[in-house]
């Protein structure tokens, strides 16, 4: 079991005042916060060891370069990617997909298929569309049905032998609905076609393992898990990653260069042009060690009980309709809960709470197509970490009561 | 009325509200009370789509002055588009482009002109204000 109250003595921003109250932060599948653990080691990179990396000859350049490598290996361990190269530094999920898309575009066909889920956040749908518009490919969409799971039997329909890539997230960062992405894997390979795995919103709760899954492609967001903003990863089979062009040109990812031909670099050199995000490279290795030392399992096992315990409180107040899978809290969602008051709109009710100390999202979650599916504009969404406590689940749950009242 | 009078009117009358709560109360009532638009104008050539809200506006001219509807899908930003309107309906062309919106901070509204939140107000006070500089045009 967890020792929360420790737990959030690492964070230093949980003990700040917004609006006068104290700050009560549930919007974690946005962005998690960032415990001292980390601050230290981002702190002590820039005090003590800041330079390039993979070029220098002296001893700054070689510490920094010892500490990222260090890091890559933390990450390809985390996730157990067989190879460390198999694990690429990004900026972060948007980044890793874009690369994969991209690289793609060189090996797609007129009349080949991608399939994409009806789930999907719009950095996992737009360089998908932007794909196909450039190849000729055709875009399908396995869709979902009310309780925001996918339709799996459709699923089945759409693969094709002309199908060539499937992406769908591990976990919908709108609703919380955990897909079966075992299945989608295996079937997708069954017809030949390579899978795009997008783990922003599991790898907080979940430790992914790539070789167990078979994945191809598996991408992922420091930022999300405890780690600092504008870094991430993608993991890709070498095989993949070896086939796939380069994304970027410039310094690092080369091999050989004169005006007449340019020899890249090997793997995963020849993803990583120019001067990456070193600090926060090996910042995100610490941010996973933090995780780990929580433990994974530790970490569902008292999420799961704050969510059953936040849908039981919330699901109290009148014309409350939380949307996707099991509003009960069942093992097929993460501690994500979106939901609408009757009809008060999801802004109203955003900018009443943050009056009192509470960082919730509300909008469309940049995923617009799901809310088109259930006609409303936008959701309010409470998503909780292993920091947050029951208290402040029913803190929570009293600012909404009082913004339903003063917006009734 | 001048701008700058409805303004200062709108100040005092925030100033006897002691705290968030009661302003956010004012608002609401407003945001709740008003038929801001007439139907016909809530089309998809009058809508600013935010991330958060959607806000329509509608500007026509009449009598050398610039008349302004509203509307939002949220209450909130209702209540803010009365404010605004109060402010910059009925004013000429000249006056609305010279206008600021710096009383919006004064009456502790300020975050709700956030760009960041998105809502679709910082794009309607520009849209009024293009609609001023249009009319502008066709005055002259």
């Amino acid at each position: 079991m967890l020792d929360v109250t420790a737990i959030r003595k690492d964070f230093p921003i949980l003990s700040r005042k917004v609006n006068g109250k104290p700050l009560i932060y549930l919007d974690n599948a946005a962005t998690s916060q960032t415990p001292q653990q980390v601050i230290d080691v981002i702190v002590d990179y820039y005090s003590n060891y800041n330079a390039n990396i993979h070029r220098g000859v002296h001893t700054l350049s070689q510490e920094a370069t010892d500490k990222y490598e260090a890091a890559r290996h933390t990450i390809q361990k985390h996730f157990n990617a067989e190879k460390a190269h198999e694990i690429i530094f990004t900026s972060g999920t948007t980044h890793s997909i874009n690369l994969v898309s991209n690289g793609f575009a060189s090996l797609l066909k007129k009349d080949d298929e991608v399939i994409v889920s009806a789930l999907e956040h719009h950095s996992n749908i737009v360089p998908w569309q932007m794909l196909c518009e450039k190849t000729g490919a055709t875009l399908k969409v396995i869709p979902m049905n009310e309780e925001g799971e996918l339709v799996m039997s459709d699923y089945s329909a759409l693969l094709s032998n002309k199908t060539k890539l499937v992406f769908v997230n591990h976990i919908s960062n709108a609703l919380g609905t955990i897909n079966p992405i075992k299945d989608i894997i295996e079937k997708a390979h069954n017809v030949g076609a390579a899978v795009l795995i997008d783990g922003a919103q599991a790898c907080p709760h979940v430790k992914p393992d790539v070789q167990k899954l078979d994945v191809d492609f598996y991408v992922a967001s420091a930022h999300k898990m405890c780690g600092p903003t504008g870094v991430g990863i993608l993991y890709g089979k070498e095989e993949w990653l070896n086939k796939l062009p380069p994304y970027q040109g410039g310094g690092e990812m080369i091999a050989e260069v004169t005006f007449e031909k340019t020899t890249y670099a090997d793997l995963p050199h020849k993803f990583e042009a120019g001067t990456p995000n070193i600090c926060g490279g090996i910042a995100f290795g610490a941010a996973i060690d933090y995780m780990n030392t929580i433990g994974f399992n530790n970490i569902a096992a008292y999420e799961n009980e704050l969510l059953a315990y936040a849908t039981k409180k919330l699901l109290e107040i009148e014309g409350l309709r939380i949307y996707g899978p099991d509003a009960s809290g069942s093992k097929n969602k993460t501690s994500v809960i979106s939901f609408n008051v009757g009809a008060i709109h999801p802004y109203d009710i955003g900018s009443i709470v943050d009056k009192l100390g509470i960082a919730v999202r509300t909008g469309h979650h940049c995923a617009q197509p799901i809310m088109d599916f259930y006609n409303i504009p936008g959701t309010v969404r409470a998503s909780f970490a292993f920091y947050n406590t029951f208290e402040e689940v029913d803190t929570f749950v009293d600012a909404l009561k009082k913004a339903v009242q003063m917006l009734s | 009325m001048t701008i700058k009078d409805i303004q200062n009117e709108i100040i005092d009358e925030f100033s006897m509200f002691d705290d968030w709560m009661q302003r956010y109360e004012y608002m609401i009532e407003l945001g709740k009370s008003l038929p801001l638009i007439d139907d016909q104008y809530k089309t998809d050539d009058n809508i600013i789509k935010g991330c958060q809200s959607k806000v329509w506006v509608h500007a026509e001219m009449k009598d050398d002055n610039v008349v302004f509807t509203a509307d939002s899908d949220a209450i909130i930003t209702k209540g803010i588009i009365a404010i605004l309107i109060r402010v910059f309906s009925n004013q000429t062309p000249q006056a609305i482009i010279e206008a600021d919106t710096a009383f919006i901070d004064e009456i502790g509204l300020k975050e709700h002109l956030s760009p960041t939140r998105a809502n679709g107000l910082v794009s309607m006070i520009k849209q009024i204000k293009m609609y001023a500089i249009a009319y502008q045009t066709q005055v002259k």
